[in-house]
């Protein structure tokens, strides 16, 4: 082949514009909406409830569970962090609000805002942590990760003396409590859990600060270089402490809706999900590395996750399977993600 | 950012004190309590060092019952307990070995993975200590050196369910196994089997009780014909018949149990779960370890070479009412 000189009138690649189409399949979470696409005409295909609207509501309910963690992970994994306390974080959180009302006999609420500075707390931990030894995020929530896990069945034996926290259904507050945390909206004769809609909610508020705020440009920033992002003048500690805190926050709310559904929570629950919220993050275009992804993206991630976890059972496969089919489609669904933002970039 | 205003906090931290005075709720919580009536008298027999050593996940409920009435024979006995456990055969076997080491006057075992723990168990008959299984192993036990066994048959007590749902007029039940791949909630499920042919297995994620929810709504979405759901556990048997509630089921669906708690006690006196069947762990744990002082005081054996059975039990409404003081309590 012979080289041929650049055209001199052609115009630098970074300044063209870009139609709508090729816009459109830049986006991080694209892979995963086209994933997300396949697997629920697939399931729809396979089984007829799936698709019936009460079906759906139990799928988005499911979804939204991991959502809602989703979102601060998301986040957490732009800014270039891990958090694997998340999961056992959602437990103390709720055991915090129950164990505190209980023991001093006070208004659920009490309890519900000091879960929420003590979730607070907890994020800024971790974060404060993470900037004072410049040690890898991994091993500073590791430690976390297990030292709360200790502290919830320490703690909740010491306090309740029993494994599982007290039931509070009887308690002051604990009705207005759950219409918050725990109740369900009827849309078109179907009862949505209002999870749900705290999620889309919650999904929006962190596309706006990613996307439109100073904050989510930090965010990117902290996430991409962040001796680069700290030589422009970005308060890389102060962004990477908030977006613990953020996760900290979600925690809260997923741990409340834990406590005002179940009355109980047993101290140890929650080991093992903060795989599923980093899964949700990464199906849904965030990359591991940081710098990169969509507060949408993992609420898709989250979505694919519930539609696999519930298709199975609406599919009515042999439940032996259960973990290696949830496995398969996670491994394609990324796999789809991974084709679809690599033809984008060709582009 | 804002500056961080001392005078703002210390406001707040008079403030919300204050507001929580002021919140006090009027009913639920925890009651003072009435002076404990325990206490009494303590055997006169030299203190003795007994490890209790088992597969429980941290955080079960079940296991709290169980090591509740280990501690009991422990503090009526003269018995210093070492409670330790690790759902993984491999690091239980270490524990067994430091048991040893530390020259325990008796080893109370849960056999839920006899093999891995045969070595570390032969080291202990080997030093002379006495050794009792409980729980877990009912058809290993004697192999592996134990004078008896405390525990009641998995695939009985799911047999036993299984009768009572089919004298319930039950068709298609519905078994709910929290933890896959465990031996003992297999079986549980295939007791009900062998009563009921078209018992439907489904296995749910236990340590996320939303999953619980969920999945169980998914299930009973998808299998309109179900006329049963059956927990394997007190604290999943309460999250699933929410699920049944909350899509307007529980005249169609009954919902039944094994194992037992406070609230569940209370579900079946309200008629919420139809009954549940109880193995009652807390007389696992007293058992054993009162066991393992007899031989020491004596060389008293119990059981006479059999196991001692310790469940099922079947706890419906009528029931009920007697059991829900102590399993508040934490003791049933």
């Amino acid at each position: 082949m012979t080289q041929t000189a650049v055209q001199p009138t052609a115009r630098d690649e970074r300044v063209t514009r870009k139609s709508p189409l090729q816009k459109l399949l830049g986006r991080p979470e694209v892979g995963a909406l086209v994933g997300a696409i396949v697997l629920f005409v697939f399931f729809a295909s396979v089984s007829q409830t799936f698709i019936q609207p009460n079906a759906f509501a139990t799928v988005l309910y499911g979804s939204s569970t991991i959502g809602i963690m989703a979102v601060g992970v998301s986040l957490l994994m732009i800014g270039g962090e891990f958090d694997l306390s998340t999961g056992v974080a959602v437990i103390s959180s709720a055991l915090t609000a129950s164990m505190f009302s209980w023991y001093f006999s006070m208004n659920v609420w009490v309890g519900v805002l000091l879960a929420l500075v003590v979730s607070l707390a907890i994020g800024f931990i971790n974060g404060w942590i993470l900037m004072k030894t410049k040690l890898p995020s991994f091993i500073v929530t590791l430690a976390t990760f297990l030292m709360l896990t200790g502290l919830n069945l320490g703690l909740t034996r010491l306090i309740g003396g029993g494994v599982s926290s007290p039931s509070i259904s009887s308690m002051d507050g604990y009705q207005s409590a759950r219409a918050v945390f725990s109740s369900s909206v009827k849309i078109g004769g179907v009862d949505v859990n209002n999870t749900v809609f705290i999620w889309i909610a919650m999904v929006a508020v962190a596309s706006w600060v990613l996307l439109r705020t100073r904050v989510g440009n930090w965010i990117f920033a902290v996430g991409g270089d962040a001796n680069a992002a700290r030589a422009v003048g970005v308060p890389v500690k102060a962004t990477k402490i908030g977006l613990f805190m953020a996760v900290g926050f979600c925690a809260w709310v997923l741990g409340m809706h834990n406590l005002f559904a179940f009355d109980a929570v047993q101290s140890g629950e929650g080991v093992g999900n903060e795989f599923l919220y980093i899964i949700a993050a990464v199906i849904g275009g965030c990359l591991l590395t940081g710098g990169y992804g969509s507060a949408v993206g993992g609420a898709i991630g989250a979505f694919i996750f519930g539609m696999a976890n519930k298709g199975i059972v609406y599919a009515q496969w042999n439940p032996d399977w259960f973990k290696f089919f949830l496995g398969l489609m996670l491994l394609l669904a990324t796999i789809v993600n991974l084709i679809v933002k690599r033809r984008a970039e060709l582009k | 950012m804002t500056k961080f205003s001392w005078r703002k906090a210390a406001v707040m931290a008079a403030v919300i004190p204050l507001m929580a005075l002021s919140a006090c709720s009027s009913t639920g919580g925890r009651q003072p309590e009435a002076g404990s009536g325990g206490g009494g008298q303590v055997a006169s027999t030299p203190r003795m060092k007994v490890a209790l050593i088992t597969h429980a996940a941290p955080g079960d409920t079940f296991w709290d019952i169980l090591r509740k009435g280990a501690e009991e024979a422990a503090a009526k006995d003269n018995v210093e307990l070492l409670y330790t456990s690790d759902p993984e055969g491999g690091r239980q076997a270490q524990l067994i070995q430091q048991a040893v080491d530390q020259k325990v006057d008796g080893i109370a075992v849960t056999l839920a993975k006899p093999d891995a723990l045969r070595d570390a168990l032969k080291k202990a008959t080997d030093a002379g200590i006495p050794i009792v299984s409980l729980n877990s192993g009912a058809d290993v036990w004697r192999g592996i050196g134990a004078f008896t066994h405390f525990g009641s048959d998995e695939n009985l007590a799911g047999a036993a369910v299984g009768e009572k749902l089919n004298s319930l007029g039950v068709k298609r039940p519905i078994c709910v196994i929290m933890e896959q791949g465990n031996v003992a909630l297999d079986s549980r499920c295939a007791g009900v089997k062998s009563k009921i042919p078209t018992t439907e297995n489904l296995f749910v994620q236990g340590t996320d009780m939303t999953q619980v929810s969920s999945t169980v709504t998914a299930k009973l979405q998808a299998t309109p014909e179900a006329d049963a759901i059956i927990g394997l556990g007190a604290p999943f048997t309460l999250t699933i018949n929410k699920a049944v509630e909350s899509l307007n089921l529980q005249d169609k669906v009954k919902v039944a149990s094994f194992d037992m708690n406070g609230e569940l006690a209370q579900a079946i006196i309200d008629g919420k779960v139809a009954f549940t069947v109880d193995q009652q762990p807390w007389l696992q744990g007293y058992g054993s370890v009162d066991a393992l002082w007899q031989a020491k005081r004596a060389g008293i054996h119990v059981g006479g070479g059999l196991p001692v059975l310790t469940g099922p039990s079947i706890i419906d409404k009528s029931a009920a009412p007697d059991v829900l003081k102590f399993a508040q309590e934490g003791v049933r």
